[in-house]
């Protein structure tokens, strides 16, 4: 075998991963299954090894599993070196180095960096550190939500109805807790799903006892003489007393560690090319570092090629792999990314999942079952053809959307189909709030067609 | 090229070994010969077929049966009773297999297949302490047929002392499944309608009485049923009980005892099964990969006219889904024509899959496990008498009809 | 023993839930709640479980499973 650059770096390279999450993991695990046998540094600013997060937000919160044993399996031993408890704060594109927080530099042949994104604190910060009040990202986010809730608190206010919000007042409601969840758009959920199908998780919501306030703001957070939360001011001007507060914004992109470094990374994520491979500020691509998961943007064919960035589960784990293939391949062996973004939710007893980019959809159509049964199929359309999939508890149905999608296939759907009820035969809008207003959550972010966040000036050379 | 070969897989002759024949069909994803059903054979076009909401289960959208030797009414139909969920649509297919499994299994039921593990294993002993001369066993009729009625009584709750007659009305509703062409006609069919209409007079009679002295068993919480829009009118609970009388023993049977089968003629694996019984998890798994019990599914039709690979498979037509071709399809499996318990990637159709797969599927699984395991361990030096047994008749419910082996001894 | 599933894959079939009821919950109809972290009595009910599952969404961890075959529970 001819001794190339890359068989050099398969045996006795450096790989770094910033991020010791999911998809950090599973890009580690490909790497040694791919026979890298170099060095490998995983870099963590949480002291924990990988976790998974889904159940912080629903089997952590019910009381059927604790948050500090949701640890990833793992698919094989690693034989790595753990830099956990440690964020990177800098990165030398020149001299290939991350810089660790504790002054440590660590080098590396090919760096992949998932270091994903955090939960949205609360704007006045002040407010955000009274007792009581609540982010939910992290194991120790969930360890202490847990322990708040399992203390019988008399009023929980979740600020934000978008997935994790929803999740969280439904876990109240089940443990028998008094819950306002107070939203700033039309409904829960309709960032990512559109308005149509957020009147039915409102009906949802407050069937299972949840004071659903939408159209409202929380304006301010008012604790006691001890520095716990009270209450909160609604921008309906009335006041609501609580003593747990979650705050559930969103997420941030954890990309201020890259600032000045070179690399086209900014609060949108850090924009790559099909491949994984990272774009630097002037919009080419790098050769020795990659980027997976929710710190992610990458071009994507079915949605125009527009960037898109996808706070999803199983994202991360197909990019971090597509990423680590590509990693320790030639580049005619690399593969593009180019997962049809899906993702699930489990909220008041209900099933909820759904395929492609919903909220591209400008109509939505009922193709099997009824709003009112919470049981049923709605198909996206964007410019005649179908471009995103819900279901509600209907989830064996859902991969033949997504194969519609892939196949770009024409909306409104000119066929019938079994459980078709008469309200699922013509489209309806699909009513998405106006992009240009924030919303909770959306999960999926388009942004556009440029890899580079920030403008450059150009200067010709020579002058 | 492909004339008869629908014959040929459905001609008695070829029971034993159909394989060959579906691998000729794969040659032609989307087969049909002008008048019969459309035959689709290869694992991803089932797979997709079975998601497809455009595809019916309800024989009333077909727009003609003439062309399709397995359309006939059987089963419930001939009961004169109302469509089982087997064989309708969504939203009722839905509404009765969710009331179905209220009591049966999770969210409602979670704990009723786990707690029944120790009553099967102790049928699964019962069966074999009794199996008397082991120099002549028909694994068939002393094993494989008593052990899942003997369940189901259980399961729904017949009492002890009318299990027998219990018994005979499934056999004679299983031999009616698969008839005996020496057998008269007339008096098969006259002996097959009087034990239908004994087992529905039985059933309703039971139903009744559970509704009024409910016992913890299936039956009486489905006579009892939750709330006005979470019950079942007698007619439908009938048409339930005769479908999970039927399919939970005649699939089980087969699976059973294709199973023993094909580890009599596998001697390693039932030597590494004997050593180590919890192979029986995976073996079972690829058992329904390599001799699904069902072979076809013989009741889709589409809404509207379809394309498949290119073919437009119009409105009303028959549709044949071979889920055992699926099985053996290179294309998902590689070297699929091989038995191989420690397969990594068993993901099979021998259950269906989609809203119908196979609702009794983890009772199949347990009983089946600790069949195969518990025979396995006990009989000593196991082999069969011939090779290949004699098959059922029945072309979907594919299976011998006996199987002989012979033994050097029973361990305790 | 720690596991997960991908809940992408995952369609409600219930397997896992009628087979290792003390790991493995539906939530509804359809949804499913699991513990991560499954206790090692469990291990048997959890890879018949996974064995079973028909959209092979559970993934048990590989280290686990290759502990079990050199030493019995601890």
């Amino acid at each position: 075998m001819p001794d190339t650059a890359l068989e050099q770096l398969k045996r006795s390279g450096r790989i770094v991963v910033v991020g010791a999450s999911l998809a950090g993991l599973r890009a580690a695990e490909t790497m040694r299954e791919k026979g890298f046998a170099g060095s490998l540094t995983l870099i963590g600013d949480e002291p924990y090894e990988p976790y998974d997060r889904p159940p912080l937000s629903k089997s952590v919160l019910l009381g059927r599993a604790d948050a500090d044993r949701t640890l990833l399996p793992r698919r094989r031993a690693l034989d790595a070196e753990w830099r956990l408890g440690v964020p990177a704060d800098g990165l030398d594109m020149a001299a290939r180095t991350v810089r660790l927080a504790d002054g440590d530099t660590v080098p590396y042949d090919r760096l992949l960096i998932a270091t994903g994104v955090r939960a949205r604190p609360w704007p006045n910060e002040a407010e955000g550190e009274l007792d009581g009040v609540f982010t939910l990202r992290t194991r120790d986010d969930g360890a202490a939500l847990a322990r708040a809730l399992a203390a019988g608190p008399r009023r929980v206010l979740v600020i934000g109805a978008g997935f994790t919000g929803s999740e969280i007042a439904s876990a109240c409601r089940e443990r028998g807790l008094e819950v306002t969840v107070a939203e700033r758009g039309d409904g829960p959920l309709v960032g990512a799903l559109g308005g149509v199908i957020g009147a039915v998780a409102a009906e949802l919501q407050r069937e299972h006892g949840v004071d659903l306030r939408t159209g409202i703001m929380v304006t301010g957070l008012e604790g006691d003489a001890t520095g716990r939360v009270r209450a909160a001011h609604l921008s309906d001007g009335t006041t609501l007393e609580c003593d747990v507060v979650v705050v559930s914004l969103g997420a941030q992109r954890n990309t201020e560690w890259l600032t000045g470094s070179g690399l086209g990374a900014g609060p949108r994520g850090i924009a790559c090319d099909a491949g994984c491979r990272a774009f630097d500020i002037r919009g080419i691509v790098t050769d020795d570092i990659y980027v997976a998961g929710d710190v992610a943007r990458s071009p994507h064919a079915l949605f125009g090629y527009q960037f898109l960035s996808l706070e999803h589960w199983g994202n991360a784990v197909a990019q971090a792999e597509t990423a680590a293939h590509n990693m320790l391949s030639e580049s005619t062996e690399r593969r593009p990314h180019l997962w049809v973004p899906a993702f699930w939710s489990s909220q008041f007893g209900v099933n909820i999942k759904s395929v492609g980019v919903p909220s591209m959809g400008t109509e939505i159509m009922i193709a099997q079952g009824s709003r009112a049964e919470r049981r049923f199929t709605g198909v996206y359309g964007y410019q005649g053809r179908v471009i995103g999939a819900v279901t509600f508890d209907n989830s064996r149905w859902l991969q033949f959307y997504e194969q519609q999608i892939e196949a770009t296939a024409p909306f409104p759907l000119p066929f019938t189909t079994v459980d078709r009820r008469s309200d699922g035969h013509k489209p309806m809008p699909a009513d998405f709030p106006d992009p240009s207003v924030p919303t909770h959550g959306p999960t999926i972010t388009l942004s556009g067609y440029s890899p580079a966040d920030r403008r450059i000036t150009f200067t010709p050379a020579g002058h | 090229m492909n004339d008869g070969i629908l014959s040929q897989i459905l001609d008695y002759a070829n029971r034993a070994n159909p394989y060959p024949l579906y691998e000729e069909l794969r040659k032609t994803p989307v087969f049909h010969d002008g008048t019969g059903p459309y035959v689709i054979s290869t694992y991803h076009d089932i797979q997709s077929l079975l998601h497809d909401p455009r595809l019916s289960s309800d024989s009333r959208n077909l727009a003609a049966t003439a062309g399709d030797p397995l359309a006939e009414g059987e089963g419930e139909e001939a009961m004169a009773l109302p469509p089982s969920f087997l064989k309708l649509d969504p939203p009722e297919h839905d509404r009765l297999r969710r009331m179905t499994n209220r009591p049966f299994g999770p969210p409602h039921s979670p704990r009723r297949v786990d707690s029944m593990r120790g009553g099967l294993k102790d049928i699964v002993t019962g069966l074999i302490d009794n199996l008397g001369d082991p120099g002549r066993i028909d694994l068939v009729d002393q094993f494989a047929y008593p052990f899942p009625v003997t369940m189901i009584c259980q399961l729904l709750g017949v009492p002890r002392e009318d299990e027998a007659r219990f018994h005979v009305w499934a056999d004679t509703l299983a031999a009616s499944l698969d008839p005996d062409p020496d057998a008269d006609p007339a008096e098969r069919q006259r002996a097959t309608h009087d034990s239908r209409m004994e087992l529905g007079m039985y059933l309703a009679g039971l139903i009744e009485e559970r509704r009024k002295n409910p016992g913890d068993d299936m039956l009486s919480q489905l006579a009892v049923g939750h709330g006005p829009d979470e019950s079942m009118s007698t007619m439908e609970l009938l048409s339930t009980a005769a479908l999970l009388l039927i399919a939970g023993h005649e699939t089980t049977v087969n699976l059973i005892t294709n199973g023993m089968l094909t580890l009599l003629r596998n001697p390693d694996v039932l030597r590494q099964l004997r050593e180590e019984p919890a192979l029986a998890v995976p073996l079972v798994e690829e058992l329904l990969r390599f001799e699904p019990p069902v072979q076809l599914l013989p009741q889709r039709t589409p809404l509207v006219d379809i394309e498949v690979r290119g073919i437009t498979i119009p409105k009303g037509s028959s549709m044949w889904l071979i889920l055992a071709s699926g099985n053996r399809d290179p294309a998902r499996f590689e070297d699929a024509d091989r038995f191989d318990p420690h397969r990594k990637d068993i993901q099979h159709l021998g259950l269906g899959s989609g809203i119908h797969s196979c609702f009794g599927a983890p009772l199949a699984r347990l009983e089946a496990q600790l069949a195969l395991s518990e025979l396995a361990r006990r009989l000593e030096n196991p082999r069969l008498l011939e090779d290949p047994p004699p098959y059922r008749r029945n072309a979907v419910l594919r299976g011998p009809r006996h199987l002989r082996i012979t033994c050097d001894g029973i361990r305790p | 023993m720690r596991l997960v599933v991908d809940l992408n894959r995952c369609q409600g079939y219930a397997q896992c839930a009628f087979l290792a009821p003390d790991v493995f919950a539906m939530h509804g109809d359809e949804g499913l709640l699991y513990d991560p972290q499954a206790e090692a009595a469990q291990r048997e009910r959890v890879a018949q479980a996974a064995a079973a599952c028909p959209v092979q969404a559970i993934l048990v961890d590989e280290l686990d499973l290759a502990a079990a075959g050199e030493a019995p529970d601890a």
